[in-house]
């Protein structure tokens, strides 16, 4: 049987909830579909304090926003939630599948909201593959969901905010942050979280990479060595560093497989991290009522996902007729702030990706 | 090792339950996941891979990369890192792509 559904939101992390709460506020009737036990995405796991303006919440901790925006989303009755619940497949006849109880769950939403992030980046060197390398974003969840030490004695690739907001959150749960290694030549992360490390004596190595890994069945250490301003290792600048933890900060990529599944126009664009769906100014994708919202299209921070999930929800609200004239005022707000979360000089990426975007878009119109 | 004091964070560990891993007896919680769990107690060998039998852990800890994949209670390709603990849990390492048991 084929469950016909109004707006379906895939994901249920800050763009997710967003987007849900916003077509639901106006008036249509969502599905919510999120993979894990829990709505919130990562922001289950950020217990730093957000930047941004008060709209997204800023001056808060990230795992209390998700818990309101969960909150809102559980209060409002035009929005069933289902967790557990993994979104397999879309279909060119608009079905859309879903796992959850072990049963395979099939529906025909009108309008379909794609919200599923990102995944992160690995890093190839020698045994990058032992036992103890783990994603940044892996050592949050075991420390800050799970309650678990993730590590004693632990090395932080990356510098930029998420290395370095997991480097100081490690440092609060009692692990020994050895050193954070950059690649490039400059901290790429807000310097307000370096200086924290940097006050607790951790050093920050930039113009540094992992030169290889070692350890019999699990991470013993790590050789770290110096790059040249050709990013080539030096050689004799080797340092064995001994740690039983090496954490990987090098990046997210968009977790696009169902855009690609649904025959979106995707798009490699390097300044947004990965393979994109095109999409337009309402982020809508080059698929007529398939939407993509947050870090799907493109690597960027919790609250610029928060704002597009709003925006992708009022221009549905817009498109099924929903409180059109208010809907249309709150898709024209949230492309405003979100123009002024990417203005500052942290937003320059950001912009030549979405440019890159704007091309793209207008070559597949012709 | 599990934290005990946090600066901003509690823990609701929910009821403490023993499994088993290779046959060996482990404590952890409800709340907790099987791979966090074993990763408190100290064990980050989850697995070999395929091929070449190189040791393998966890690697993203929210179901996305399959690098965690256990046969528990007899069912292969489990992800271990987003699957809830239960008591008397039999956790084994997989061998090769693990049988299907219809």
């Amino acid at each position: 049987m084929i469950r016909e559904v109004e707006v379906m939101v895939i994901g249920g992390g800050p763009a997710g909830l967003c987007a849900a709460q916003a077509a639901a506020s106006a008036g249509a009737h969502v599905l919510l579909c999120e993979r894990d036990g829990v709505p919130g995405g990562q922001l289950v796991k950020q217990t730093h304090k957000f930047f941004g303006s008060e709209r997204q919440y800023a001056g808060d901790r990230g795992i209390f926003i998700g818990q309101r925006l969960v909150q809102e989303v559980r209060e409002n009755p035009n929005i069933e939630l289902l967790t557990d619940a993994t979104v397999l497949g879309m279909y060119e006849d608009g079905v859309v599948t879903v796992l959850k109880d072990d049963r395979h769950l099939k529906f025909r939403p009108k309008k379909t909201i794609v919200s599923t992030g990102a995944a992160e980046k690995f890093l190839s060197f020698p045994n990058n593959d032992l036992p103890g390398i783990y994603g940044a974003g892996a050592v949050q969840t075991l420390m800050n969901v799970g309650g678990v030490k993730p590590a004693d004695r632990v090395v932080m690739v990356g510098a930029g905010n998420i290395g370095l907001i997991v480097s100081y959150q490690m440092l609060q749960a009692g692990v020994d942050v050895v050193s954070v290694v950059e690649a490039a030549p400059n901290i790429g992360g807000f310097l307000v979280h370096a200086a924290k490390l940097r006050r607790a004596g951790v050093p920050i190595r930039t113009g540094w990479t992992v030169k290889e890994a070692y350890g019999e069945g699990k991470l013993e250490g790590v050789i770290l060595c110096q790059l040249d301003e050709k990013w080539q290792q030096i050689p004799g600048t080797e340092l064995d560093v001994p740690c039983d933890t090496l954490c990987l900060a090098v990046g997210l990529t968009p977790l696009a497989e169902l855009c690609w599944q649904a025959g979106c126009h995707m798009e490699f664009i390097r300044e947004l991290s990965g393979h994109v769906p095109v999409t337009d100014e309402n982020l809508m994708t080059s698929v007529e009522g398939i939407y993509a919202a947050g870090d799907v299209s493109g690597i960027e921070e919790a609250s610029s996902a928060m704002v597009e999930g709003r925006l992708a929800g009022y221009a549905v609200a817009v498109s099924l007729g929903y409180d059109t004239e208010n809907s249309q005022k709150e898709v024209d707000a949230a492309r405003k702030e979100l123009s002024e979360l990417r203005s500052g000089p942290m937003g320059g990426k950001i912009r030549a990706g979405l440019a890159k975007v704007a091309e793209k878009r207008g070559e597949a119109v012709c | 090792m599990r934290i005990e004091q946090h600066p901003i964070l509690q823990f609701d560990r929910g009821e403490k339950v023993t499994f088993t891993f290779n046959g060996q007896p482990v404590e952890g919680y409800t709340s907790e996941t099987i791979a966090a769990a074993l990763h408190a107690a100290g064990i980050r060998e989850l697995g070999h891979s395929q091929q070449l039998h190189r040791p393998r852990g966890l690697f993203c800890a929210i179901g996305n990369c399959s690098s965690c994949f256990m046969t528990v209670d007899g069912e292969p390709n489990v992800r271990v890192c987003v699957t809830k603990l239960r008591d008397g849990m039999v956790v084994e390492e997989q061998e090769g792509k693990g049988v299907v048991h219809s």
